[in-house]
């Protein structure tokens, strides 16, 4: 294995006469680690530690018609049996704290369960052995319900509902929509007049992050009313508001300590651990700690979500993709976690690396009975690179090109419009691909060699086009069996006015069939064009907006995320 | 039975941080009576280096000797508040609230050097080896350490600073999608060479040659972790990993590491790596974040491959033997495509 630093490339752009930044500095941790001194949050071994075990549905979806602990609370070494009806605020969902989307999650449920393992009881006993022989002795009485594993599928007209929060099978976006667009210019039309039309479907799997340490959290009393928790967090602040709103507890009665971690790969801020020990802590009085076993981390701690990709290009017989059209399906399993997250950030990643005229996806975040999904390294990202680029190589295919060459000759550059209109800047994709297919020795022509992302971009690529939009997938539609196409508007780049642009439409040849702004429809899309922008941070708000309601501590009361 | 050679490449960027931002971290700075500095942040180590990125942004931003700063993280009650180490936010979020830190903390620093040396604060310059000195002038001299202690013991000013980076939130139109995602984008391409035998449909990545712009190299050993790791993340999610292999089917999960496939020793194909840094704008000292994004161009750059060697198209991760077995036979053989 060699790594080499291209220092030659981009050097204009660079200060390379610095002290200590770029320096490969021996970790300020190392000696810990490897002598095996590092404390982890399962190193603190409280004197009188209980431990947590949780009883977990055996079925996919079920209605619990009673749970009797009697037997289970009787077991020696038992102190004490949780159910739904001792945490404090049993309903929540991960992304409250940024004011997105409906409470959908008990920490411990009590009407139904929606996917297997799903928890119904946590007992808390002397020693972990005793702890499961109890969660073998609560007695829950189910009743199967139907279940719907593809996400496709869920959002049929009849699928059993998952999530009685979201009783469509998929999450509500703007309070008006059942999936995230995005519409740039026409991709109907650049389709028609395409030279190939090339289509395909990918398909990523569930998968586990896989730490080496798992999820797990000690809970133990303080003194003045306090608790502590040592917890494996990859968001200390994240978990912290987490507990205190199941707990209702004011969230300086709580003290987390964390920050060393054994992987986490984005499996590690779901922030279940925390509240369920320290909800044992504070009933028992004494110290709990509740980590999952290798199994729970593998099927009941949440995963990669599986996702489906279906794309459509227009591709010119030169190479030039012309068109892309994306539709997403997130399987984001029983409740919403951070999968609603995902899919605008997804949005925003589109089409990839590349600039195409038009481009429009359609994405869902769909509830289905399996575990829920979380984050993992590349979230809302990996899947979809995933179905670009093999899909970019199947285009190369078709039409006989060079796959490096087709992605150079596609690729973005300084100055380009993206579909969520904003210019790119600081790219570099042009130049990754020569020097890796140069390492390689895979030959690439001449052109593609000369080509930078630097040169040739903006101009006529920096244009916002006149875009179609529509109103198709309206909360309740796909459900109700009404999924056909409906009525398309196009909004142009506003000439003039307060909200000009400085572009001008890429595609200007068929002005005719694009609605003048006078003539706007009744309805109005919810935002008008905006002139472009770089890719950087929009300014702060001037004031601050109306809080949000509630009295949970929250990151954001922006009123404006509410309404994504 | 033959092997088949194939060569398969991909492509991405990937975005920094938070996506439409609202995340901010913050990071608190001050030396102690001799000029030792601590750094106060609750960012999660995950071993991917946090503790160690931040503290040679500090070092730089404050000139002082790396040895002369810690990290000490995450204690709800004394680190101020960071929103989490995910979304490849570290280096950039965090380290971005570190050097706003760390400016203050240094330039206290260098109002006490100046009344000591009776000079202009202006005029000093630090080595980044615990000297601070007037500029064009080594000779006229004083420590890091004895600035420090004279701010605190002579002049009652603490040496502190504090820090904090927020990308303000960004709205998201409904109907176009409009939006501010996030500020800078790391980029990578890859080559994946593989042989695929026609008759167990067994992959095995033979090479890789991969090129990954990460803004700066804050430290390069810390980013070869990453690369080299994520690599080997990569291609165990292109070839072995799902916890249901049956998807959408639930049976079937594995419970363990014995059950759970993953890449042996013996599965770890060369990969040799370079660097390129076109430095983030809004990045401390240009840095993006390497971590998720090194993970994603092998899945498909496998993927390619495979098809490049027998033809074989698959679309659903991971390319098992058996999905490539069943590609093989309704394609009725190996169909290898042109040598690259």
């Amino acid at each position: 294995m060699t790594v080499e630093f291209r220092k030659d490339l981009f050097a204009d752009e660079r200060d390379d006469d610095l002290v200590e930044v770029g320096k490969p500095t021996r970790r300020q941790d190392i000696l810990g680690h490897v002598t095996g001194r590092s404390p982890f949050y399962d190193d603190h071994l409280f004197e009188g530690l209980l431990h947590m075990r949780c009883v977990r549905s055996p079925h996919h979806h079920a209605r619990i018609r009673s749970i009797d602990t009697s037997q289970a609370e009787r077991m020696p070494g038992v102190a004490r049996v949780l159910t739904g009806a001792d945490v404090p605020n049993n309903l929540n969902t991960l992304l409250g704290l940024m004011d997105f989307g409906r409470d959908d999650e008990p920490l411990l449920s009590t009407r139904k369960v929606a996917y297997r393992g799903e928890p119904v009881a946590a007992v808390i006993a002397d020693s972990e052995a005793r702890a499961n022989d109890a969660v073998a002795e609560v007695r829950v009485s189910w009743e199967e319900l139907p279940c719907v594993f593809d996400v496709e599928e869920a959002l049929a007209p009849g699928a059993p509902v998952v999530n009685d929060t979201y009783p469509n099978n998929s999450f509500d976006y703007h309070d008006t929509y059942d999936h995230q667009k995005l519409r740039f210019g026409d991709v109907e039309s650049a389709l028609a007049s395409a030279d190939r039309v090339i289509e395909g479907c990918y398909e990523m799997s569930p998968i586990e992050q896989a730490p080496i340490e798992t999820n797990g959290a000690i809970a133990a009393p303080e003194t003045n009313g306090r608790f502590v928790c040592y917890t494996s967090t990859q968001a200390l602040f994240f978990s912290l508001a987490t507990a205190s709103k199941l707990l209702d507890l004011p969230s300086n009665r709580l003290h987390f300590i964390g920050g060393t971690v054994g992987g986490g790969f984005g499996g590690k801020v779901d922030s279940i651990v925390e509240p369920m020990a320290l909800l044992g802590c504070m009933l028992t009085g004494r110290p709990v700690r509740f980590a999952w076993d290798r199994a729970e981390e593998m099927q009941v701690g949440a995963p990669r979500g599986a996702e489906r990709w279906y794309l459509t290009d227009g591709v010119m017989n030169d190479g030039r993709i012309v068109a892309r059209r994306f539709t997403g399906y997130f399987d984001a399993g029983a409740y919403t976690r951070l999968s609603s997250y995902a899919i605008i950030k997804a949005t925003g990643h589109l089409p990839g690396p590349y600039t195409i005229p038009n481009v429009s996806s359609d994405i869902l975040c769909v509830f289905t009975n399996r575990t829920p999904a979380t984050a993992m390294r590349g979230f809302g990202i990996t899947g979809v690179d995933f179905a670009i680029e093999s899909h970019m190589d199947v285009v190369a295919h078709e039409i006989g090109m060079d796959p490096v060459e087709l992605r150079i000759l596609n690729a973005y550059r300084d100055g380009d419009m993206k579909p969520h209109r904003r210019t790119a800047k600081n790219c570099a994709l042009i130049e990754c691909a020569q020097v890796a297919a140069q390492k390689a020795g895979w030959t690439i022509g001449d052109a593609f060699n000369a080509m930078a992302s630097t040169r040739e971009g903006g101009g006529e690529r920096a244009a916002i086009p006149p875009t179609v939009t529509d109103r198709d997938g309206r909360i309740g539609e796909r459900r109700a069996g009404r999924t056909g196409r409906g009525e398309r508007r196009t909004i142009a780049p506003t000439p003039g006015q307060d909200t000009a642009t400085s572009g001008t439409p890429a595609r200007s040849g068929d002005a005719a069939n694009y609605a003048h702004p006078a003539a706007a429809p009744p309805w109005q899309p919810g935002a008008v064009p905006q002139p472009p922008r770089t890719e950087e941070a929009p300014p702060a708000p001037q004031a601050p907006r109306t809080p949000a309601p509630g009295r949970y501590s929250r990151f954001a009361t922006n009123a404006g995320l509410r309404r994504r | 039975m033959t092997v088949h050679r194939g060569r398969g490449f991909a492509a991405i960027n990937y975005p920094i941080g938070m996506n439409l931002g609202g995340d901010p971290s913050q990071a608190l700075v001050h030396s102690g009576p001799d000029g030792k500095f601590a750094i106060a942040l609750s960012s999660i180590d995950l071993g991917q280096g946090m503790k160690s990125v931040t503290r040679q942004i500090a070092a730089e931003t404050l000139g002082v000797p790396v040895e002369d700063v810690y990290v000490d993280t995450a204690d709800s009650d004394t680190g101020p508040h960071c929103m989490g180490s995910f979304a490849s936010r570290g280096t950039h979020r965090v380290g971005n609230a570190v050097i706003v830190a760390a400016k203050e903390a240094r330039a206290i620093m260098l109002e006490a050097a100046a009344e000591e040396l009776e000079v202009n604060a202006d005029d000093l310059e630090t080595d980044g080896r615990g000297n601070i000195h007037v500029r064009g002038a080594p000779g006229r001299s004083i420590t890091t350490g004895d600035a420090c202690q004279a701010a605190q013991f002579r002049h009652g000013k603490t040496v502190a600073g504090r820090g904090i980076f927020l990308i303000p939130l960004s709205e998201v139109d409904p109907e176009t999608g409009e939006m501010t995602p996030v500020s800078c984008y790391a980029h990578a391409a890859l080559v994946a060479d593989v042989t695929v035998d026609d008759e167990t449909g067994e992959v095995t990545v033979e090479q890789v040659n991969s090129a990954y712009e990460v803004g700066r190299a804050i430290n390069p050993r810390l980013v070869e972790q990453q690369l080299v790791g994520g690599a080997w993340m990569g291609l165990s999610h292109a070839l072995f990993e799902t916890t249901e292999p049956r998807y959408p089917d639930r049976s079937h999960g594995p419970v363990d590491f014995s059950q759970y496939t993953m890449p042996g020793p013996g599965d770890i194909a060369r990969h040799d790596i370079a660097i390129l840094e076109r430095p983030a704008p809004d990045g401390p000292f240009g840095g993006k974040g390497p971590g998720e994004m090194c993970a994603n161009p092998i899945m498909p750059a496998i993927a390619n491959a495979v098809f490049n060697a027998v033809g074989v198209r698959v679309t659903a991760l991971p390319i098992t033997p058996e999905k490539v077995l069943r590609g093989l036979k309704a394609n009725g053989g190996a169909r290898p495509g042109p040598r690259r």
